[in-house]
């Protein structure tokens, strides 16, 4: 098999990925697309492991671990979009905008 | 065989992303997220990486869609089509992805364009859990310390403090439980 298949497969998955961060307004949608990145990360980890076969699994185990920090990630950042639902009654992530650096320039913004 | 496995499989996944980023209705796009990480599951099983495919299913399909989906309930996420889903800025979007695309794409098939993966020998559990064991253990245990901050981070994030004196509590028991 190419090399160039996975990899051309995991850069297109993360080109999804980008745009749906980029492009979506519901924050439980941009988790969604950062699971896409993540992935194409994996199959980057797994398509390399299997090139070079270096016998330690390196790549598999990387990507085990990967897996492992999207699971924390996940749960974490379900946590903190219940928590803005609970506070804003909406997940819109172009609207939070708590954090934001100069109130007053909210009327040029929007 | 395997080259015509892995490209089904990739068929399906992209296929399956598109309608992820794309579609109107949040809870088909969890659902789709499904089809998509069953699909690159299933290359990871063309790769002979058959323990990542199964953890894969295990913890992405059983565990991190399904959290997903009691986030939309939750959240009262309408099940009727959405057109505000995706925002006025997603051309440029699209123009910042397919550039991100291009450029990879040619780095990719610069360094890597006429390399083959040679046909590799069944994977198994066993390497996995003694690479793991052996040479990765401080990643290991650094990672199961991550996941238990990341169980207490979550509780005291979503504790129903209503009162204002109620915060000030669950900063401290947080500090108690990363100790």
């Amino acid at each position: 098999m190419p090399l160039i298949l996975p990899l051309l497969l995991a850069v297109l998955l993360f080109c999804l990925g980008v745009y749906g961060v980029l492009a979506r307004r519901n924050a439980i949608t941009i988790l969604m697309s950062f699971e896409l990145m993540l992935n194409a990360v994996n199959l980057n980890l797994v398509a390399f492991d299997a090139w070079r076969l270096d016998g330690l699994a390196t790549g598999q185990t990387l990507a085990v671990f990967v897996i492992t920090l999207a699971a924390a990630e996940i749960g974490l950042g379900l946590a903190i979009v219940l928590l803005l639902f609970r506070g804003h009654g909406h997940v819109d992530a172009d609207t939070a905008r708590d954090l934001r650096e100069q109130p007053e320039l909210q009327e040029n913004e929007l | 065989m395997t080259t015509a496995l892995f490209s089904i499989a990739g068929a399906v996944a992209v296929v399956a992303a598109v309608v992820v980023v794309t579609t109107r209705r949040i809870v088909h796009a969890a659902l789709w997220l499904v089809v998509a990480l069953g699909a690159v599951a299933g290359c990871f099983g063309a790769l002979h990486a058959e323990f990542v495919a199964l953890v894969q299913i295990l913890v992405y399909v059983g565990a991190i869609v399904v959290l997903v989906l009691f986030a939309l309930m939750l959240t009262k996420a309408p099940t009727n089509p959405l057109p505000a889903l995706t925002t006025r800025r997603s051309p440029f979007a699209a123009v910042v992805a397919g550039v991100l695309f291009l450029l990879l794409g040619t780095g990719v098939v610069i360094a890597f364009g006429n390399k083959k993966i040679k046909p590799v020998p069944a994977g198994a559990a066993a390497d996995v859990g003694t690479a793991v064991f052996r040479v990765w253990v401080l990643p290991f245990e650094v990672l199961s310390v991550l996941l238990l901050a990341a169980l207490i981070g979550a509780i005291v994030l979503s504790q129903r403090s209503g009162k204002l004196s109620e915060p000030d509590e669950t900063v401290s028991s947080s500090g108690k439980g990363d100790d």
